[in-house]
């Protein structure tokens, strides 16, 4: 299990949130929804370590995540990335296995055979010697999947996933997700498009400038929680449905 | 023609002519090689940045009778931990922070060396004599080259995925910080290297030209690195015979020659597209990849019914 306590995050003295507390289950997908600028994307980079936090911690089976940096994936939103960059497809794949290589090794042919096979996963083993400005966004995203898969990680934390890509890709990588929590991993998944989120996941974190409530989807995707997320409206609109179904 | 045979003559005959061949190609090769991650990393104003920021370093080597090498790497090193420290410690942008420091130490530089030494040194080092070229400046110049190889070759993979994406080198443990002080090091021996052939002001385009032309033709960091170094050599080379033959400064003529060989790139390369190629000739996807794609349009024209 994955925990989180006494969180705090503050861009130039502004808070985004301040002493959270919350924990992720092995074996789930656990989804983190909430409005724009409610701090999920800073929630996940203060665990990476990618922000500063002013308080808190953060431990991975009774023990600092710190000393599992090798056992953690993240799949970040693609938006800052050059694709213009001279890598082709399988090279990017491969960076995978460079934490585990460490300095002075090269991949040899274990860490392309993986590379390989990750792609192969993905669906993508014809695009291979693509560069990567040549793929649409849902091949480039799993791309990224793929190198996730060959860095073997306990943890997978992915940001914004599904946004921006086609309907294949989004099926193909929620397969994946699916084969890793079966494998017993943690997988968190930062999420905006609601309509999915029963379907997508196991665990919930609804936040808004902090934690709103987190636990089983079943019992904290409800009408409450997401109008104290987000709005009456948006919660009126979703559940009304639910509501008359019954 | 005639003129390349007199080149050639003069070469065989001339020791100081087949010294400054070899420094040039040295020079071109390893700024070549690391004008290559100075450009995918955006970092071409920090090149220019650390060229001239080392100018004080090089005052204070004269005036102590130390290495060259050593005096202009400290000043190097020191311009970029201070960028990076204003950077970093204000609301100050880089390109702002970079502007401010490098200006500095080199102003510096300039009254340090009109304390030290006559205006010739001075003019030397601002635009390169690659003429006179000493024994010992060849043999500085192969260490340099030695290094940057070395650092290119065991770093190859952390330079790769640094440039490309640091975030995802941060997560997995690698010292970014530590990576981009070691590259901003070997940048600044390759300055110093590059004084001798292009001077101060021009080392900045030997950094970045060759690399940008390479850039221009492939999708392949290995293959950029070798192509960039490639046309760093060939206009070191045929800059030095230009430089000879009409009696121009040798770094002028031989940061000209790159020029003319990125403006051929920038018409001709098919990543630029200025002349349109065949489109199938880059993105073909192959036999299996085509019948993909048919099925996927069939379905999608039945989801669409």
């Amino acid at each position: 299990m994955l925990e989180i306590k006494n969180l705090t995050v503050a861009y130039n003295d502004i808070p985004v949130f301040a002493d959270v507390a919350v924990s992720f289950n092995r074996g789930k997908i656990t989804g983190i929804i909430g409005p724009n600028g409610a701090g999920k994307s800073t929630l996940i980079k203060a665990i990476l370590g990618l922000v500063k936090s002013q308080s808190g911690t953060a431990d991975y089976n009774g023990e600092p995540l710190k000393h599992f940096q090798k056992q953690i994936a993240y799949v970040e939103q693609r938006k800052d990335l050059d694709l213009t960059f001279p890598v082709d497809v399988f090279t990017l794949v491969q960076t995978g296995t460079y934490g585990h290589l460490g300095l002075f090794r090269n991949p040899g042919k274990k860490e392309k055979q993986a590379s390989q096979a990750a792609l192969v996963q993905v669906g993508l083993e014809d695009f291979a010697t693509r560069q990567i400005g040549n793929l649409s966004g849902g091949q480039l995203q799993r791309v990224f999947v793929a190198r996730a898969i060959v860095q073997q990680a306990d943890i997978i934390i992915l940001d914004e996933p599904f946004v921006g890509i086609d309907l294949q890709s989004e099926t193909a990588i929620m397969k994946i997700l699916k084969q890793w929590r079966d494998a017993g991993k943690t997988i968190i998944v930062v999420h905006h498009d609601l309509n999915k989120v029963s379907r997508y996941f196991d665990d919930l974190v609804v936040m808004n400038h902090g934690i709103i409530d987190y636990g089983p989807v079943q019992q904290v995707y409800n009408a409450r929680n997401i109008e104290r997320a987000f709005s009456a409206d948006l919660s009126s609109v979703l559940f009304t449905e639910k509501e008359v179904a019954r | 023609m005639s003129s390349i045979i007199d080149f050639f003559t003069a070469l065989s005959r001339y020791d100081f002519l087949q010294s400054a061949l070899i420094t040039a190609i040295m020079v071109g090769m390893m700024s070549g090689i690391i004008g290559s991650f100075i450009i995918l990393r955006g970092m071409s104003l920090m090149g220019d940045a650390i060229s001239h920021a080392v100018l004080p370093g090089v005052a204070v080597a004269y005036m102590l009778g130390i290495n060259i090498l050593l005096g202009a790497s400290v000043f190097g090193i020191l311009a970029a931990l201070l960028i990076g420290f204003v950077a970093s410690h204000s609301k100050i942008k880089t390109d702002t922070s970079i502007g401010v420091v490098f200006s500095a130490f080199y102003a510096l530089g300039f009254i340090l060396i009109s304390m030290a030494e006559s205006s010739t040194n001075l003019h030397h080092i601002l635009f390169g004599n690659i003429l006179a070229v000493s024994d010992s400046d060849i043999m500085t110049t192969a260490v340099v080259l030695g290094i940057v190889l070395l650092f290119v070759v065991s770093f190859y993979k952390e330079l790769l995925i640094t440039s490309f994406d640091a975030t995802y080198a941060q997560t997995y443990g690698l010292n970014v910080q530590a990576l981009h002080y070691g590259l901003m090091l070997v940048l600044t021996l390759v300055t110093v290297s590059a004084l001798q052939t292009v001077g101060i002001i021009l080392v900045v385009a030997m950094l970045i030209t060759p690399a940008a032309t390479a850039y221009l033709w492939t999708d392949k960091l290995s293959t950029m690195l070798v192509l960039s170094a490639a046309v760093g050599v060939v206009s070191s080379i045929a800059g030095l015979y230009f430089s000879y033959t009409l009696n121009w400064a040798s770094g002028p003529a031989i940061v000209l020659v790159a020029a003319v060989l990125f403006s051929i790139s920038f018409v001709f390369s098919p990543k630029q597209g200025f002349i349109k190629f065949p489109a199938q000739a880059r993105n073909k996807p192959n036999a299996r990849g085509q019948q993909l794609l048919k099925v996927h349009t069939t379905a999608k024209a039945k989801e669409l019914q």
